[in-house]
């Protein structure tokens, strides 16, 4: 890599965020505590003294904490199986996990509900794993499944245990995939906001939620803006601590490709681990999805639903069936600009830790910043930063991908990271030794390593473009219907014909996802056995 | 090449992209934007015909909720977002007005609209239409439980109706906050954290909006739930007819009228709008018949033109209750917030 190519590679996401997302924010934040050109702190003394916000501020902590411990340790097991046993089924399987994570809350609310599981604790922590489950799965099931077994083995041959070898190998070699999934479905559940409203009820209240009270109903801007000042100095000492944690050693991992490190289970255990955690996918995940798929089909289990989406009915500029289309576009502009951006930032990232630069600490957290920023912040924040040209994008469709993608780049950049730092540096030495120029190694070497971890990024990219409800919400946007809007537009009117075409329209977008993941895998697994 | 996939796959969104941008409409006309919530709706022959008659396109924006998008528009207001806004009800009327965001303007129709709905002497704002929150019930549940229906507000504290009753959460929803104003006008402002108690007392559940209120938690609806009373709109029967399929010959929910209180939405041109002429004439032209027959099956609300006809699940299913429960605009603007507070003290604490 050349010096000017290294600049770029930092400018581009630098460049994005600060466009998109810091100087939004600075701009809301500045209304609410520079309002007249003075810098007022006082709402931020009131917001840190309140003893009901303090109380906000703690159960929006520990209930994220717990959620985030409880995916983890739900979602290794789950990872382990679907990146490293081969079996008949798992690529389906793979994207099918996937679902539940873009699923809008308002219609996995619907779902908990019929199943009993509402207006509790309980019912927030469920929720929160059923939404992150498949983000521990795939980021740490990306860089496990690249992971050489040879040193496993090796720890069995000299005498350890499973349970030893895997505390003692796996999980050091694991650790960056496990704390870049901790910290996003940390920042996921800190920010929550629907499954709290709706499945908390009106007695449980986050920052998130209070955030957006401040905001978007009392335009209390001040307040608001404290709020999000102590939310964002939280998410900022939760990132530090990820960091720190990910950030001691990575060493380089010998990385096989996909297929070479899994192995079909055998033995009686590994069948039952097997089977148990595929029946725990089955009930855990399958459950509330099967109840909309049914509920899709109405009292007497035909189409009729589905036909309904393909007239104009009233409240519908055109049938709610072209939002599939609508969606498909959005995803596909965003998936490009977050796999761009977001490519970009984990190349600039991983060169900088390799050869430890100053400030990767900071590209590293202004990256993931955007999980841990509330969607009112942001969707206002456009409204008074983005106001002239050129980057008059108030009123353009336009803003609707860039929203998407700057979800969607913390993604990328997670999932793209572990497998470009370890990278063994001797695949590169090799390279060079045998004469290919710098800019040759980097195409050769770490651009194809790339290229396989950036279409699990990109598939996550397009599913999480595919459900993006909340953001959309409260962003100014032209009349364009993405799918997701058109379900919360169906859910909105009375009547149990209304509500079985939103669950036929939830059942599209389920199926829209589990195929475009399952499509984009597929492209991964074609090239398996590269290099 | 061996990153082909990676290249087929920008390629493909390229393509996408491209077809999309070709067949935007290429409008050689003056076009207005009219900022909005969620929920406005308007066919699409009768927007046609606003742009065949003026020559003007229609550019809708919209945001969230009725309080996000107006505070959306307060927000911007030295750069407005368009020329015209839809959207202001009585609840927040009062904000828009402090803020200063409208410019006056009699739109063409306005001497047809009932004095009652011109809340806004300086006409900044235009009404256009109206609506009731009550509380509806089922009643095939009624009916099989051989319960009277309860009539009052006061009934619905009694205790042969304990539990049955579902509302939404003031602070985060509209048909919720309307019903806390109902009891504020109905037992005063002194009298209705009593009130309250007494609902508390009586098992009331709450939840965060409407969709869950009532597509969950009411018995009629589609979620079958347990309670067969929730807060919801007057138009909510005739809604539950014509969305039905195939049609019943009558509702299956009842409104109870003494519940009911008005929501009057109002629409005006944006100070600053860089198309004011736009925006008068599409404000005419909501209040004219065409838009105004076009409102109560695109938004389930009431025109606010006199005379306007009506479609025959309105006039065979809707009831307008003859004396809905009111508080006046600036009553509300001095006390909404304070009152959210003090409901979620009372009744979630």
């Amino acid at each position: 890599m050349t010096r000017a190519g290294r600049v770029a590679l930092v400018a581009l996401p630098v460049a994005f965020l600060a466009v998109f997302f810091a100087w939004p924010v600075i701009a809301i934040l500045g209304r609410g505590l520079v309002p007249h050109g003075a810098l007022n702190l006082d709402p931020l003394g009131q917001v840190l003294t309140d003893p009901s916000l303090r109380h906000v501020f703690w159960f929006t902590v520990w209930q994220a904490l717990l959620s985030t411990v409880i995916t983890v340790v739900l979602g290794l097991p789950g990872a382990f199986v679907l990146s490293r046993y081969r079996f008949r089924g798992r690529t389906v399987v793979r994207a099918l996990v996937t679902v539940p994570f873009v699923l809008p809350t308002v219609v996995v609310g619907a779902a908990f509900r019929a199943l009993g599981v509402s207006g509790s604790l309980a019912a927030i922590l469920l929720a929160h794993v059923f939404f992150n489950y498949a983000v521990v799965v795939r980021t740490v099931g990306g860089l496990w499944s690249h992971l050489d077994p040879r040193p496993e083995e090796a720890a069995q041959v000299l005498g350890a245990n499973r349970w030893r070898t895997f505390v003692g190998v796996t999980l050091p070699a694991l650790r960056p995939a496990i704390i870049a999934a901790a910290s996003i479905v940390f920042l996921f559940c800190f920010t929550s906001f629907g499954v709290i409203l709706i499945l908390g009820g009106p007695r449980y209240a986050t920052l998130e939620t209070e955030i957006y009270r401040q905001t978007a109903q009392l335009l209390d801007l001040p307040v608001a803006a404290a709020l999000a000042v102590v939310q964002l100095a939280a998410v900022l000492a939760a990132l530090a601590a990820g960091g720190r944690a990910r950030g001691r050693r990575t060493e380089a991992l010998g990385l096989r490709a996909a297929g070479e490190a899994s192995v079909r289970p055998r033995g009686a255990r590994a069948h039952a681990f097997l089977a148990a955690n595929l029946g725990f996918m089955l009930v855990f995940l399958g459950t509330p999805l099967a109840v909309l798929v049914i509920r899709s089909f109405g009292a007497g289990f035909g189409f009729d639903a589905y036909r309904a989406l393909t007239r104009t009915s009233s409240g519908f500029l055109e049938p709610p069936i072209r939002s599939v289309w609508t969606s498909l576009r959005y995803a596909a502009i965003a998936t490009v600009i977050a796999l761009v951006v977001g490519g970009a930032a984990a190349f600039a990232l991983a060169g900088a830790h390799r050869s430890r630069r100053r400030g990767r600490g900071l590209l590293d957290a202004l990256i993931m910043l955007p999980l841990g920023v509330s969607a009112v912040t942001v969707g206002f924040g456009f409204l008074i930063a983005l106001d002239s040209p050129p980057l008059d994008l108030r009123t353009s469709p336009a803003i609707i991908p860039i929203a998407h993608a700057l979800i969607a780049i913390p993604f990328v950049v997670r999932v793209m990271l572990p497998v470009l730092q370890s990278i063994d540096p001797r695949l590169r030495e090799a390279a060079a030794v045998l004469g290919a120029a710098p800019r040759r190694v980097w195409l050769e070497v770490d651009l194809r390593i790339a290229a396989r971890a950036a279409l699990v990024a990109a598939g996550f990219a397009f599913a999480i473009s595919l459900g993006e409800f909340g953001a959309t919400l409260f962003i100014v946007r032209p009349e364009t219907t993405t799918l997701p809007v058109a379900i919360y537009r169906l859910l909105g009117r009375p009547g149990a014909a209304s509500y079985d075409q939103a669950m036929a329209a939830s059942t599209i977008l389920m199926v829209l996802t589990a195929a475009s993941v399952l499509l984009i895998e597929r492209l991964r697994v074609r090239d398996v056995g590269e290099f | 090449m061996r990153i082909r996939p990676l290249a087929a796959l920008i390629l493909a969104a390229l393509t996408i992209t491209a077809c999309s941008s070709g067949s935007s409409p290429s409008g050689a006309g003056r076009t207005v934007t009219l900022v909005t919530h969620d929920s406005f709706a308007v066919s699409k022959p009768v927007l046609r015909a606003f742009t065949k008659r003026t020559g003007i396109t229609v550019k809708v924006l919209k945001s969230g909720d009725a309080g996000a998008a107006l505070n959306q528009a307060i927000l911007t207001k030295d750069d407005p977002l368009g020329d015209a806004f839809f959207g202001v009800d009585n609840t927040f009327l009062s904000r828009a007005l402090g803020a200063g965001i409208f410019v006056p303007f009699t739109a063409k129709g306005l001497s047809r609209v009932p004095a009652a709905f011109r809340l806004d002497p300086r006409r900044r704002l235009t009404p256009i239409d109206y609506g009731d929150v009550c509380v509806n019930y089922d009643k095939a549940w009624f009916a099989r439980q051989k319960l009277a229906v309860p009539r009052t507000l006061d009934d619905l504290a009694d205790p042969q109706y304990k539990g049955r009753l579902v509302v939404e959460n003031p602070a985060t929803s509209s048909p919720g906050l309307a019903f806390l104003l109902a009891t504020v006008a109905r037992y005063g402002r002194d009298g209705w954290t009593d009130y309250w108690k007494r609902l508390r007392a009586n098992d009331v559940k709450v939840v965060d909006g409407w969709e869950q209120a009532y597509d969950t938690e009411f018995s009629a609806g589609s979620g079958h739930g347990a309670q067969p009373l929730v807060v919801s709109y007057a138009s909510s029967p005739p809604a539950e007819v014509y969305y039905a399929d195939p049609k019943p010959t009558t509702a299956p929910t009842g409104v109870l009228t003494d519940t009911c209180f008005r929501q009057v939405e109002l629409a005006g041109v944006l100070r600053g709008a860089r198309h004011p002429e736009a925006a008068r004439q599409l404000i005419n032209f909501m209040l004219s018949e065409k838009f105004q027959a076009d409102i109560p099956l695109q938004m389930f609300v009431f025109p606010a033109r006199a005379g306007t006809p009506l479609p025959s699940v309105f006039t065979k299913f809707a009831t307008v209750p003859r004396r809905p429960l009111w508080l006046a605009p600036a009553v509300i603007g001095a006390q909404r917030d304070n009152w959210i507070k003090q409901w979620t003290t009372t009744v979630l604490r």
